[in-house]
């Protein structure tokens, strides 16, 4: 019996699975069908139910988080589902959103139900052409078979390069057409999110999950998964591995299983570190194979499930490096309203610089610390707190590769070494 | 109709917290850092006003709370969270975590900023300069490079931006855009390079856009006009009241041997709260700037001009009133003691009530409603707050009043308060207030008036140039009655309403004394130790030109008169020719030119006084200026007086404040008020129109002079006609379109708008569209408009 | 620039939401589209439509990364140089790129062909070392096969896209795309790439 469950990817290898005959072929639409003819209240009980915690990386309790809409207030409820993947590491969505974008439409449908929204927008990346190509086509065949435009309206919003508006109010205020930068909560969403009405914002696999919960129902979801994180999710390998790839597995598979099943990492290297969900997500090592990867077990061990985004780096790479590149990421994508972050990017990025190439110093990592210990938990959002994640977690774990790059002048690796092509050479 | 307060008891909840150990009771809602300066703990911030919604984005302000037993996992920023019952904060005085994480967001501040204060303006009055004192630390451990920029960069002709001296607290984006509804500015790019700008294309042209310099915590937003002048502690500062319109505003002036560097709003809740103008802020330099009138000069036998001694030129004033029939003309910006003076001047001295301080179109109606329903009236700043629907007639709120004007705006933003504007064209402020626009024919307000329906909740607030349009003051008395709505006269000037309590108009003696009432009469007879005092009401202003001209009166006191001001200005000038005119001004003028006897007056900044905002209410200012010799006009004409044997004894503004105190307000019957009638339809042929226009806030007013800088921000100068009439007329905008009548004509660039068919609009004041002193008519009157 | 045929595609672009200023992103996307950058007429055009300040406008402009306030190619190639791309070899090919092309991060090609830009994550990690054009995927890229890409580009006849349409289309066609204009293209290309399937084949070989 495989440790792997597709769900949400069981047609994926089907060449046409992106198409709406495709989708219907496979029983498509008719958990909606199912839903519209249910109570709201009575698809929020079911989603509770499941256990369904959100896949954007916090884990909140989607049924909860629909629960929280105030009901019966005269006012326009909306959805938006974040499809803003960008956290580095992360490419789940983006792939399940090429290969089925109806399951998400899908899900809309029956989210906006719940919730008595009449409109819902997809916040998408803009660096992904064909996908949003894909959704567009697929939201315009939905209108054609009826499944929108009778009461439920869906909009696809193209993003234009800001990881940002991942952050759920900063998307809110990108969707308003403002500049992204995260608002103050309260109010949150729920109360006062798009134009300033009740808001669900979901991530694209929590949404895309739900079709499935409807048609198969809450007990068939809660068989999966562990005691506080059911069902099955989408776990993104990258990296120094022999095969990487999606694995949609239930919640608590480990690393170590993943890797068996995608032949180990990379032929004749070891283990280094690696991110269980994103770079925002403190780092592991070699010690946290056997950690079970759901929101409770990685928390326990000091990370984050986050994204799921399991990037592999072997015995070859500079954890200076990725950290730096990291680092110079979190500057480059700072939104600039609040000052820990803005200025403390900028300040890590300059000594993790110096740190590469060999010109810090020993003090300069207590240095990078205390920053990291002024910047997180100082800024106004989660971003400022992702930035100082790789830096704390590496020198917890590498703190002697610093300072041999301290001692040594300079960085001991071969970056060549480390590149996919390095048997070949960098041509 | 009279104004009476309705007097509501709010219930506020109150909650307790302790903060540092200490006990504070604040209203429900007041935020953390607020609650703290109730007790005296001052947290350190950057992005936090009192007057701007929260923001967080500084973290500045970061302190430890705890919340019945619960605490937050980490510091919260105290300048968003409002007090909760149950509620511990350790601000950095007892809390660790607080002065770390207040100490580390500091450090981060100052990575980026440079260590220009030496040359930085802001230097000894710097937030970030002090706040870095206090809660940052001495050494810095930043040993990377600093983020550069080219520096300083125009926003505008008056507000420049250092770029690198920014700390991006959004101070100045929140308030162009929460305050004075001009987002203009805003911040750009993004993370590091986040900055402050403009689109390339339109520069900062706010008229508020100097509390942006004000309300910036480092020096990185600065006025032109004081940018490198002084250093903050080499300052005298002294409150003032604004001179520029009757708004009333709360000011500072800054002044370092004897001479005014800078202007500031002050801090006034119930009128300008922190804000004011550009013109308010920016224009002073007419003081210095213009050729002022340095000594007394009489008319000499050749017909020239000479200087002479200030008791010769008295005795030569007195010798050209005694025996004549003498009328006065005083300025719309004399300062309420002033106005007083020329009033008691024209009734004892003179013995008329041939009077007017409207240098202006004016009308009888007018004059009539100012006694029937103006004086002594009583409605305030906060009416408008708590109106249900505020209606505009004949009024501009931004152009003419500009602190009324953020006054409505605040109850647009913060409730949707409900605005109609009635008049001949959608100005830029009436739409940005999202007003319902009544678009009349200038000159055809009076049944657009009749056809509002407001409640007792209403507020009407009507402008000076109501009095150009027959029949509109009328209906807005009996909408008024019918309604019971509140309302407001709202004057352009700042001492028109001080002149009008002053009793410096024909009908009214001071504290609104009807002049036709004997009962009146006698009382203030008795009061200025008189026998009697002139019985029938007097001349308008127009009414004393024509007389002049005609030979009824002989000879004119002017205070502060600009002949082109006036509708008339022909006639005027003329007027000012054959009369015997004693001129008390503080620079020369088309006045000084015929004037018999010229007597230099004091500037605003020079004398002590107060002005009476359009509410009636005083603001008082001593002199910022405290050396100058320059008298006020009160003790000028308390001089002449006494040389014509009929003393006013006003010797000084305090003994002139006393007396206005002591004489109190009429609590007689008021004048009564019969209206007027509307005016019947005007037949135009195609190529006429009728004139309409108002005054722009920055214009060629004589007191913007020598301040270029603030020119440079004025609205551009357009004649406005409706797209039937540029059809018509074969125009498009950008064309140039010539407007004539029999006086004179202009020719302006054209911008085809939503105004009336039959109107053609124009700024009645500004470079090129000088209408009174070329057309002679600003207002209804019927005028040629073709392609120019 | 702007034909009345744009102007009642932005009017309709406008009216998918319930207030037009939302309407912001796809409007830039769109002046992209037919300027091939954020041009003033641009900003100024969308202000109008949308009733606010052209300050507003270019506040949002700046925000994002996509939005060009210059030129760029008619191939725009973007390598990513995040963590893992960079160290997969993403830092190699852009090295190469810069050389090869003669340009710097950010820069055109004198012929107008082929802009280079550095950028992050774009969740293709078990792609990688990714290579975007015009943001379409090309996955799995080794220095030769960028250098190939660009060369192609050059002569008028790039390579398609691994996972996109059959042709890469020019940097303007997909600016349309993103203002949300359907080219009728979804239906090209692959479903998925290898590895995106491969946790099915291995579920679907018992494993």
């Amino acid at each position: 019996m495989s440790k792997l469950t597709p769900v949400l990817s069981a047609h994926w290898d089907e060449k046409d699975s992106f198409t709406i005959d495709a989708y219907t072929r496979h029983g498509g639409y008719k958990a909606s069908a199912k839903a519209l003819a249910m109570d709201p209240d009575a698809v929020i009980q079911l989603v509770k139910d499941s256990g369904l915690r959100g896949r954007g990386g916090a884990g909140f309790p989607t049924g909860m988080k629909w629960g929280f809409i105030p009901q019966g207030d005269n006012k326009e409820h909306y959805l938006v589902v974040n499809a803003d993947e960008s956290e580095p590491g992360t490419c789940k969505d983006t792939p399940l959103m090429m290969a089925n974008p109806h399951v998400l439409i899908e899900g809309c449908i029956i989210a906006c139900h719940a919730i008595r929204a009449k409109h819902a927008f997809i916040y998408i990346r803009g660096e992904v052409t064909h996908v949003v190509r894909r959704l567009n086509q697929a939201i315009e065949d939905a209108y054609k078979a009826g499944h929108l435009g009778k009461g439920i309206d869906l909009v696809l919003h193209v993003g234009a390069g800001a990881y940002i508006c991942g952050e759920e109010t900063a998307l809110l205020d990108s969707l308003e057409g403002f500049r992204g930068q995260p608002r103050l909560r309260p109010p949150f969403p729920a109360i006062a999110g798009l134009y300033a009405r009740p808001t669900v914002v979901n991530n694209v696999e929590s949404i895309a999950s739900v079709p499935a919960i409807v048609a198969n129902g809450a007990e068939w979801y809660q068989k999966y998964g562990t005691e506080k994180s059911k069902g099955m999710t989408l776990y993104s390998l990258s990296g120094h591995v022999n095969n990487p790839g999606q694995f949609e597995a239930p919640l608590g598979i480990t690393l170590r299983e993943i890797l068996d099943l995608a032949g180990g990492v990379r032929t004749g290297h070891t283990l280094k570190f690696w991110t269980p969900g994103g770079s925002s997500t403190p780092l592991f090592t070699d010690a946290h194979l056997d950690i079970p990867l759901d929101y409770e077990g990685v928390a326990a061990a000091g990370s984050m499930l986050g994204t799921k985004a399991l990037q592999i780096f072997d015995e070859t790479t500079c954890v200076v490096r990725a950290v730096l590149r990291w680092t110079e990421f979190y500057k480059h994508e700072s939104c600039g309203k609040c000052t820990p972050c803005r200025e403390g990017t900028w300040w890590l990025v300059q000594i993790l610089r110096d740190l590469e190439n060999g010109s810090g110093s020993e003090e300069d990592l207590a240095k990078l610390l205390d920053l990291c210990d002024n910047i997180m938990g100082r800024s106004f959002c989660a971003l400022g707190d992702g930035a100082t994640s790789p830096i704390t977690s590496s020198i917890k774990y590498f703190r002697d590769e610093y300072i041999a790059h301290v001692t040594g002048k300079g960085c001991p690796f071969d970056p060549v070494a480390s590149t996919l092509f390095s048997s070949a050479g960098a041509r | 109709m009279t104004t009476t307060q309705s007097q509501t008891t709010e219930v506020v909840d109150m909650i307790t917290v302790v903060i540092d150990g200490f006990e504070v009771t604040v209203p429900k809602g007041t935020l953390v850092i607020r609650a703290a300066e109730k007790l005296g703990i001052q947290i350190p911030r950057f992005c936090d006003h009192p007057l701007l919604d929260p923001v967080g984005a500084c973290r500045q302000c970061l302190v430890d709370i705890e919340i019945n037993g619960r605490a937050f996992p980490k510091p919260q920023a105290s300048c968003t969270i409002p007090v909760e019952p149950g509620m511990i904060v350790k601000t950095q005085l007892t809390s660790d975590v607080a002065e770390k994480a207040q100490r580390g967001v500091m450090e981060l501040l100052l990575v980026n900023h440079p260590l220009d204060c030496p040359v930085c303006d802001k230097g000894g009055e710097c937030p970030l300069q002090n706040q870095a004192m206090t809660n940052g630390q001495a050494e810095s451990r930043f040993e990377g490079k600093k983020r550069t920029f080219e520096k300083p960069i125009n926003l505008s002709s008056q507000v420049l931006l250092d770029r690198e001296r920014c700390v991006l607290c959004a101070r100045c984006t929140r308030f162009s855009e929460q305050i004075a509804s001009d987002p203009f500015i805003t911040l750009n790019e993004r993370g590091a390079l986040q900055q402050v700008g403009i689109y390339e294309e339109k520069p900062f042209e706010s008229y508020f856009s100097g509390n942006t310099v004000q309300i910036c915590p480092v020096g990185a937003l600065t006025g032109a006009s004081y940018r490198f002048r002084a250093r903050p502690f080499d300052l005298v500062s002294t409150p003032s009241a604004c001179e520029h319109c009757a708004s009333g505003c709360d000011m500072r002036t800054d002044v370092r041997r004897g001479k005014t560097l800078r202007r500031l709003a002050g801090d006034d809740p119930t009128i300008n709260e922190e804000w004011n103008c550009d013109k308010g802020r920016w224009a002073f330099k007419y003081i210095t700037a213009i050729d002022r009138l340095a000594q007394p000069m009489v008319r000499n036998s050749d017909g020239e001009l000479e200087v002479a001694s200030w008791p010769d030129a008295i005795a030569a004033a007195a010798a050209g009133l005694s025996g004549a029939k003498a009328a006065v003309l005083v300025g719309g910006r004399a300062t309420y003691e002033d106005a007083y003076g020329y009033s008691k001047f024209a009734r004892v001295a003179l013995g008329t009530n041939d009077i007017d301080f409207r240098a202006r179109a004016t009308s009888d109606e007018e004059r009539d409603f100012l006694a029937a329903h103006v004086v002594g009236s009583q409605t305030t700043y906060k009416d408008i707050d708590k109106a249900d629907h505020v209606l505009l007639v004949g009024f501009e709120p931004e152009e003419e009043s500009p602190i009324v004007f953020l006054r409505i705006n605040k109850q647009v933003k913060k409730r949707g308060l409900k605005v109609t504007s009635i008049g001949t064209k959608l100005s830029i402020g009436v739409e940005k207030l999202g007003a319902t626009f009544v678009k009349v024919a200038p000159g055809f307000e009076a049944a657009a008036i009749a056809s509002q329906s407001l409640t007792a909740q209403s507020i009407i607030l009507v402008g000076e140039r109501a009095s150009e349009s027959a029949g509109a003051l009328s209906a807005v008395a009996s909408l008024v009655a019918q309604s019971g709505a509140k309302f407001a006269w709202i004057p352009r000037r700042a001492g028109e309403r001080g002149a009008l309590e002053a009793g410096a108009i024909g009908n009214l003696l001071p504290g609104g004394r009807p002049v036709t009432d004997a009962a009146a009469r006698v009382d203030l007879a008795s009061a200025w130790s008189v026998d009697s005092l002139p019985t029938n009401v007097g001349r308008s202003t127009k009414e004393i030109i024509s007389a002049v001209n005609s030979g009824e009166v002989t000879a004119l006191v002017v205070g502060g008169v600009d002949p082109l001001d006036l509708d008339n200005s022909n006639e005027t000038l003329s007027a000012l020719k054959k009369a015997f005119v004693v001129s008390l001004e503080i620079a020369p003028s088309a006045v000084t030119q015929s004037a018999d006897v010229v007597l230099p007056v004091a500037a605003v900044t020079e004398k002590s006084g107060s002005f009476l905002n359009w509410t009636g209410s005083a603001r008082a200012f001593d002199a910022a200026v405290a050396d100058s010799l320059n008298r006020s006009d009160v003790r000028i004409l308390s001089m002449i007086a006494d040389a014509l044997g009929k003393t006013i004894s006003l010797g000084t503004v305090s003994a002139t404040s006393r007396e206005i105190a002591s004489l109190g307000l009429w609590d007689g019957a008021r004048s009564t008020f019969s209206p007027t009638l509307a005016p019947s339809a005007v037949q135009l042929s195609s190529d006429e129109a009728l004139i309409t226009s108002w005054r722009r806030l920055l214009d060629l007013g004589t007191l913007q002079k020598g301040e270029e800088n603030l020119a440079g921000t004025a609205r551009q100068t357009v004649a406005v006609i409706s797209p039937k009439r540029a059809t018509a007329i074969g125009v498009i905008t950008g064309d140039k379109i010539s407007i004539s009548n029999s006086q004179g004509s202009v020719v302006l660039p054209v911008l085809v708008e939503d105004i009336h068919d039959d109107a053609v609009w124009a700024p009645r004041n500004s470079r090129g569209s000088e209408l009174l002193a070329k057309l002679g008519n600003a207002h209804g009157g019927v005028v040629k408009v073709v392609k120019a | 620039m702007f034909s009345d045929q744009d102007l009642a595609v932005m009017d309709s672009i406008i009216k998918r939401y319930p207030r037009s200023r939302s309407a912001i992103m796809p409007l830039l996307h769109y002046v992209q589209s037919k300027a091939g950058y954020v041009t003033n007429e641009g900003i100024e055009l969308i202000a109008q439509l949308l009733t606010i300040e052209t300050a507003e406008v270019s506040a949002v402009a700046t925000f994002y990364t996509q939005y060009k306030r210059k030129p760029v190619g008619e191939y725009h190639v973007g390598v990513c140089t995040n963590t893992l791309c960079a160290v997969m070899g993403g830092d190699a090919i852009f090295a190469g790129l810069k050389e090869h092309l003669g340009i710097e991060n950010d820069g055109v090609t004198a012929d107008g062909k082929v802009s280079l830009e550095h950028i992050e994550c774009n969740a293709a990690c078990d792609f990688a070392p990714v290579v975007m054009a015009n943001w379409e995927f090309y996955d799995n890229q080794t220095v030769q096969s960028s250098k190939d890409l660009v060369d192609s580009m050059r002569q008028g006849n790039p390579t398609p896209p691994t996972r996109g349409p059959k042709s890469l289309p020019t940097w303007k066609e997909n600016s349309a795309v993103l203002a949300g204009i359907n080219d009728g293209r979804a239906n090209e290309g692959v479903q998925a790439g290898e590895p995106t399937l491969l946790g099915l084949k291995l579920a679907k070989e018992g494993k």
